[in-house]
């Protein structure tokens, strides 16, 4: 194609250049397509590849056996439900700070908007020093809540849930955010000067097109917590059948050199990352879309 | 930076009446929220640490383990950087600019790392490079060893940090479109010229953003070292293993010590990210 557009005579110097680039582009373009490709296969279609290989290696009846061995369904269904309740409240809590954080003027702002970004900064090993550190057995905190409430929450399931929402509350605040701050308050005068209520006016008109940065936001915290690692080990005690998470569960089966064990549920939680990070990336094409 | 005073978010009036009592209970639950989600532990973290003194603490971060730690763990982190600076440019540039067969799938694939688990990519790498793994009849004879060692650690903090630079750059590629890098072609630029003068100063912050977080992210790098490296004091060991193996041997002081050192690190880096941003849009506004 470039060829029969280069024999043509003085199209102009802007189109000649063009062309001139568009001759050349082919092999530059070859080199830098295949070192990408290459990088990313290497780096991560590899491994991927190993982990499904080696899960099904003895077949799907033994991987099904493995995953079901009481400790290893245990720690998952732990790790399900604490990454579950962890997504409820921080999409609730997320899309409130973004709604804040867009609509509002208060003192403290652009603090409170940077203070959103610190988890993605702070190592999650060091957010479960820190959580110890405050809720521990030997601290202040700790002790109260053991004493008046009855239940600790370090080395226990509350800690994990807790570790989750410090990790993943940039998430929902910063998908939701930009989408609400594009908004055309137009709309909601209109409303308004029809007559409706602010609260119908929410519901109506503010509401709907957040439901899919707020499901992407959600699905991606969901999904960032099933392997949460640094935060949990320090913070959960990892006691089999009580706090032992997925994650936990497969360093145990590396370290006593289980590979079925270890493979069968390292096989299950990438599967349902694989799941869950697919339908964000579509959820985040729709976004886009909807957006432009 | 108190110069920059924000304007408020809408100047003209509103028709919409929301209830001051709803504000400020909306914001009040916010602060409480975030002030004891996250400013609470941090701040329990630095008198936890410095209960016993600034001196106890320097002397605990100048043990020759702990400083062998850090090195360990900067050594680790600049590798990854540079190389996740170059090739993150290279895949990002091909996503936006090239599609072949497979590219969008390709292009969702590279969030994985994001949801997995670090002590699964720890052990897929083991089961490539472990003692048993596939790729050790080949590495064996040559007597490359990557499992227990730092290339094996290197490779899994690459695997995590992969999405990063990636995801800045892809959106200021297709925001920037083709039509600058075509104008810089018809003044007689070429494809290298190009790059360099045209579309790398327009990426600038899109690479500056990607090249902290890659950075912050590789320094808090725990489970996948963990798994592909072993934790052996003095030769795998980074800042975040020494912090695990303090705690488990009850060095309290110097766990959260260098707790806060690794804390402060990411913090700083992102912060100083943050603050270049604004004062080059003030200057520019």
């Amino acid at each position: 194609m470039s060829d029969t557009t280069a024999i043509q005579p003085g199209p102009g110097a802007a189109l000649a250049a063009k062309t001139r680039r568009e001759r050349r582009l082919p092999w530059g373009k070859w080199a830098i397509r295949t070192a990408a490709i290459s990088y990313l296969t290497v780096l991560l279609i590899i491994p991927l590849l190993v982990i499904f290989r080696d899960g099904l290696q003895e077949g799907i009846g033994e991987l099904v056996d493995q995953v079901t061995q009481p400790v290893a369904w245990n720690a998952l269904k732990l790790t399900l439900w604490t990454a579950g309740v962890m997504t409820v409240i921080n999409t609730v809590m997320g899309a409130v700070t973004a709604y804040v954080l867009v609509r509002y003027e208060f003192p403290g702002k652009s603090l409170l908007n940077s203070v959103v970004d610190l988890p993605l900064a702070i190592p999650t090993l060091v957010t479960g020093v820190m959580l110890v550190v405050l809720y521990g057995p030997q601290a202040i905190l700790g002790s109260w809540f053991k004493e008046s409430l009855g239940f600790s929450i370090i080395f226990a399931p509350p800690g994990i849930i807790l570790a989750l929402l410090f990790i993943t509350f940039p998430f929902v605040v910063r998908t939701v955010q930009p989408v609400l701050s594009s908004l055309d308050r137009v709309q909601e005068d209109a409303a308004a000067t029809l007559g409706a209520s602010a609260g119908t006016i929410f519901r109506r008109i503010t509401l709907p097109p957040l439901i899919l940065p707020l499901a992407s936001g959600a699905l991606l915290s969901f999904a960032r917590a099933i392997g949460e690692f640094g935060a949990i080990v320090i913070v959960a005690g990892n006691i089999p059948m009580f706090s032992q998470t997925a994650a936990v569960y497969v360093l145990g089966e590396v370290e006593s050199e289980n590979r079925l064990g270890a493979s069968a549920v390292s096989m299950v939680m990438v599967a349902i990352a694989l799941a869950l990070m697919l339908v964000v990336d579509f959820l985040q094409q729709r976004i886009q879309k909807e957006s432009s | 930076m108190s110069a920059v005073k924000n304007k408020p978010a809408s100047p003209t009036v509103r028709l919409v009446r929301e209830s001051a009592w709803i504000r400020r209970i909306l914001v009040g639950i916010v602060f409480l929220y975030v002030g004891g989600l996250i400013l609470l532990p941090l701040g329990a973290l630095l008198v936890g640490a410095f209960k016993e003194g600034l001196g106890a603490i320097l002397e605990a971060l100048t043990q020759p383990d702990v400083m062998a730690a850090f090195g360990k763990t900067l050594y680790i982190s600049l590798i990854v950087v540079v190389t996740q600076a170059i090739f993150g440019t290279i895949v990002a540039w091909v996503f936006v600019r090239d599609s072949f067969p497979g590219s969008k799938l390709l292009n969702a694939l590279v969030d994985m790392p994001f949801a997995m688990s670090p002590v699964v990519v720890g052990y897929m790498l083991l089961l490539l490079f472990g003692r048993n793994g596939l790729l050790a009849p080949v590495l064996a004879p040559l007597g490359i060893q990557v499992a227990f060692a730092l290339p094996g650690m290197i490779m899994a903090t690459m695997f995590v940090t992969l999405p990063f630079m990636i995801r800045e750059l892809i959106p200021l590629l297709q925001n920037f479109g083709v039509t600058q890098e075509q104008a810089a072609a018809t003044l007689g630029a070429n494809g290298w010229q190009t790059f360099w003068k045209v579309t790398l100063p327009a990426l600038r912050w899109g690479f500056i953003y990607g090249v902290t977080l890659t950075f912050a992210r590789a320094l808090g790098e725990f489970g996948a070292v963990l798994v592909i490296g072993g934790g052996i004091q003095g030769r795998t060991e980074t800042a975040t293993l020494f912090i695990y193996r303090a705690l488990d041997e009850r060095q309290y002081v110097g766990a959260y010590s260098a707790a806060i050192l690794l804390g402060l690190f990411s913090l700083i880096l992102v912060m100083a990210t943050d603050i270049l941003r604004k004062m080059e849009k003030t200057r520019y506004t």
